[in-house]
């Protein structure tokens, strides 16, 4: 065995055993890791970067401000991720953030009932329920749409795109609800309390995210619905084959980004004590920038919280870095736009057939390892 | 190993073969990582002839043709053509010297036309444009050359498979190959579509074209090939010219020991009717008034193994397909053990005890971006499910039992897919099924594209569940099967069955009753 190994030369791998071959090199190997936690490397070159270059930006209050910002998107991104995961998309998250929030500031006003010649003010509590629920509709028109009838998903969120958008500006006839405030009369106020309070210091916002994220890994992670949803994305015909409900979990990762969605508005509009018709338009891109900054792959069975977690981050804290230091808002387009095409690139590279990649981690000096060592 | 050696004294091939030696390869090793995929090979290729490569799954056939076909380089020898030694930097290196690839996986664009997929990437330009109408004279030349008139502006995916296979040729012959590398080009061939492959071979060897072909359907390659080269772990374990050799010459050295595919099970007893067929028929999908299935009965007791034996498009897969819950059929009932289970989702039909193993483990079979372990344990979830949450231990305990039971060869259950070779992935897809304790299982064409050595352990497997009580279903189109494993053979064809044998059946029978002529 061993003549053989030394007339072995270093080369580069082709597909076979090049992933385990390269796990057994140990942690030598600079480019991978790198490319593999681009999303974490990025975010703390960013907070240096803005760090020297502003005073104010490395303070907490700082950090906890722009996590606020953050959550808003990511949890959008959160929803996305479930729903790229299975190789889909889903456009109508920006429109639906708004319509929720609409919803939301129109049960704040009351509901009137003319039959009864009474109006209706729900509490805080119901107008939440409610606004989910609405969102997770939003969503099962989409998941029914895309998972029964078989519209490809692009075509049939960005239908519900328009349309949600338009509701929202139908309900309010394009102006913005601004009390939001309720009145102790009525027994439902505290809608501010999402946007505005903190718990331990933190705003409500940002652990209503890290709750929503922590649940959503764990689903992904230790329940069956995450196992499917992985193998629905990676090959839906020999999930389908294995008896996993294909179907249902399309419609589900829909409803769940639809219920996302809805969070959001309420996050948002509670952070502003207003809710427009217009809020949330063209948050859907952003979204789907920061599940692909988090390495997943649009065309499904790729990625994880973790990542999506740091590229909502990354995205959140460079455009407020930008914003603090100065830069024009024109500018600020043009990088979120270098940064979304970097990840895609960076993307591309890590899932290519493992050929090249790896060859230049092979040209490292790679002991011998037992086969069994991983 | 120790066996072999005597045919190691004779690693390179004898000068004196008709033909000269157009390309060798000189003691040409290739390693990944730590694994020798070939070690110090010799292997020559002659003029206008069929030099045929037999081989298990990773013994190293294809990395042998890549490292020939620019693909990938050596990491250490040298190839010679022509006398000279030379070294391809890619594929159009290689074809710049007159080597091409076929590969198994066709790489045709379906939705254009037969002309501009051979002219694709090398359009012959004109004063407007791309000359079109040279191109489809040029095509149409070539067409009639290999005696497969097709019309030049046919769509390449209104073509038959062995027809795609043939404009294939007719690429590669366009740019003036003078050696042609064919990796398992009958995989997905009629009878009668391998019999027009094989003229165009016998065509191509008289204009002084030297093949290099690869298959795993032995005999089949033993009627057209000159020469015969074995591998076996990376090594050239056995040359020989094709008077030497006969089938069994091959097999033992592929598989270095006397081998036999063996016979079916015996001295179990069998037990009630497990699964059965009353009167189902499936509609084409393409065409819904015609049944692909047409009001078929078939029933298979615990402990019994059924082959399904007939041709491509006779109904096997899609009756297997219909009884997995895949597709729905238009009339009868499909009972497992006593309940009619036609209406069920196919997650139920997993929980009552019956899976399907499908035919195209890459489309149906495999989840390519998870681990092996992954997708080992993808249809038994809810074994290792406690109220909403899986158990990480008991999963890895079903992946454990899954790779030591149906004997995977791998890392372990964090190995990604890609890296195992296809009869281990094909033993993963197996295992998967298996591991959901079923009671019928059904398997379509299992050993397609898998080594004899893998083909065998499917057997064994096969052969130990229904010894437990297992029913089985295997369809297949290679009647050597049939006779090793089944206790019972139900030939198909045109989606009804034509007949019905015993385990004491000749061949020739069951070729007759399909509706094939005996071949080979």
């Amino acid at each position: 065995m061993s003549d053989v190994q030394r007339s072995a030369a270093p080369a580069a791998s082709d597909q076979s055993s090049s992933r385990s071959a390269s796990r057994r090199a140990g942690g030598f190997d600079l480019g991978r890791i790198l490319l593999e936690g681009r999303a974490f490397f990025a975010l703390i070159a960013i907070v240096i970067i803005f760090s020297m270059l502003s005073p104010v930006y490395f303070s907490t209050s700082n950090f906890l401000t722009m996590s606020s910002h953050v959550a808003i998107f990511g949890l959008l991104s959160v929803g996305m991720l479930l729903v790229i995961l299975t190789g889909g998309i889903d456009l109508s998250v920006g429109s639906t953030m708004g319509l929720a929030g609409v919803i939301a500031g129109f049960m704040m006003q009351g509901v009137s009932l003319d039959i009864f010649g009474m109006t209706l003010y729900p509490p805080v509590w119901a107008v939440v329920v409610l606004t989910c629920v609405a969102g997770a509709f939003v969503g099962m028109i989409n998941g029914v749409l895309v998972s029964i009838f078989k519209v490809p998903a692009f075509v049939a969120t960005l239908g519900t795109l328009y349309v949600a958008r338009g509701v929202a500006l139908l309900m309010t006839d394009g102006l913005t609800y601004n009390n939001l405030g309720g009145n102790p009369e009525f027994g439902n106020t505290g809608f501010d309390w999402l946007g505005f309070n903190r718990l331990f210091g933190v705003p409500v916002g940002v652990l209503i995210f890290a709750a929503v994220a922590i649940a959503c890994m764990f689903a992904l992670n230790r329940t069956p619905f995450g196992r499917w949803v992985y193998a629905s994305g990676g090959n839906a015909r020999a999930a389908e084959l294995s008896g996993v409900p294909v179907k249902r979990v399309q419609v589900w990762v829909y409803v769940l980004s639809g219920v996302c969605a809805a969070i959001a508005g309420l996050v948002l509009s509670s952070q502003l004590t207003s809710a427009g018709p217009t809020a949330g338009t063209t948050y859907e891109l952003t979204a789907i920038a920061g599940v692909v900054i988090g390495g997943a792959a649009l065309t499904g069975g790729r990625g994880n919280v973790r990542g999506t977690l740091l590229g909502a981050f990354v995205i959140g804290f460079l455009s407020d870095g930008l914003v603090i230091i100065g830069v024009s808002s024109y500018w600020q387009t043009v990088f979120m736009g270098a940064v979304i095409v970097l990840a895609v690139l960076l993307n591309s590279i890590q899932y290519k057939p493992r050929k090249k990649r790896s060859a230049s981690a092979k040209d490292q000096k790679t002991p011998p390892a037992p086969s069994g060592a991983s | 190993m120790s066996s072999e050696e005597s045919v190691m004294d004779r690693p390179t091939a004898p000068e004196d073969a008709t033909g000269g030696v157009v390309l060798s390869a000189r003691n040409v090793s290739r390693s990944f990582g730590s694994v020798h995929a070939l070690k110090s090979v010799n292997f020559d290729i002659r003029r206008g002839q069929v030099t045929t490569l037999f081989g298990e799954n990773g013994a190293g056939k294809s990395t042998l043709m890549k490292i020939l076909s620019g693909v990938i380089q050596p990491s250490s020898g040298e190839i010679v053509l022509d006398g000279e030694s030379v070294s391809f930097a890619s594929t159009v290196d290689a074809q710049r010297h007159g080597i091409s690839i076929i590969h198994q996986e066709l790489s045709l664009a379906p939705n254009m036309t037969v002309r501009d997929n051979i002219f694709m990437g090398r359009e012959l330009g004109g004063p407007g444009g791309v000359n079109y109408a040279e191109e489809a004279r040029e095509t149409e030349r070539l067409m009639v050359e290999l005696d497969e008139p097709i019309d030049p502006l046919t769509l390449v995916e209104d073509l038959r498979l062995g027809q795609q296979q043939i404009v294939e040729i007719a690429r590669a012959l366009s740019v003036n190959s003078r050696i042609l590398i064919m990796d398992e080009p009958t995989s997905a061939l009629s009878a009668s579509e391998v019999e027009v492959l094989f003229r165009v071979i016998a065509d191509l060897k008289s204009r002084g074209v030297s093949i290099v072909y690869i298959s795993h359907h032995l005999e089949e390659a033993l009627t057209i090939t000159d020469h015969a080269v074995v591998l076996r772990d990376g090594a050239m374990t056995a040359y020989a010219e094709r008077c030497e050799i006969d089938l069994e010459w091959i097999v033992r050295h592929m598989v270095g020991e006397n081998f036999d595919l063996g016979s079916p099970p015996t001295g179990h007893t069998m037990g009630e009717v497990a699964l059965s067929f009353e009167d189902i028929s499936v509609a084409d999908v393409a065409v819904p008034e015609r049944s692909v299935v047409d009001r078929l009965s078939l029933s298979v007791r615990a402990g019994e193994i059924v082959c399904i034996y007939g041709l491509m498009g006779a109904g096997r897969t899609e009756l297997l397909e219909c009884a997995a819950g895949r597709v729905s059929p238009n009339g009868g009932r499909i009972m497992l053990e006593g309940e009619n289970i036609s209406r069920l989702s196919i997650a139920e039909r997993i929980e009552r005890g019956l899976v399907l193993v499908p035919e195209d483990r890459q489309r149906d079979g495999l989840v390519q971006t998870m681990a092996v372990g992954e997708n080992l344990s993808l249809a038994s979830i809810g074994a290792f499910t406690r109220g909403l949450l899986t158990s990480r231990r008991r999963e890895q305990t079903v992946i454990d039992d899954s790779i030591r039971n149906v004997h995977i060869k791998t890392d372990g259950g964090a190995a990604g897919i890609g890296s195992l070779s296809g009869g281990n992935q094909q033993k993963v897809v197996i295992g998967k099924m298996l591991a959901t304790q079923p009671r019928v299982v059904l398997l379509d064409e299992p050993s397609r594209g898998i080594d004899i050595g893998a083909k065998a352990e499917v057997f064994r497997l096969l052969a130990e569940g229904a010894s437990k009580g297992l029913a089985v279903i295997y369809s297949t189109s290679e009647v050597g099967e049939c006779l090793s494993v089944a206790h019972r053979i139900v030939v198909m064809s045109r989606g009804r069955i034509s007949a019905e044998f015993g385990a004491d059946v000749t061949r020739e029978e069951i070729m007759a009753a399909s509706g094939e002529s005996a071949e080979g």
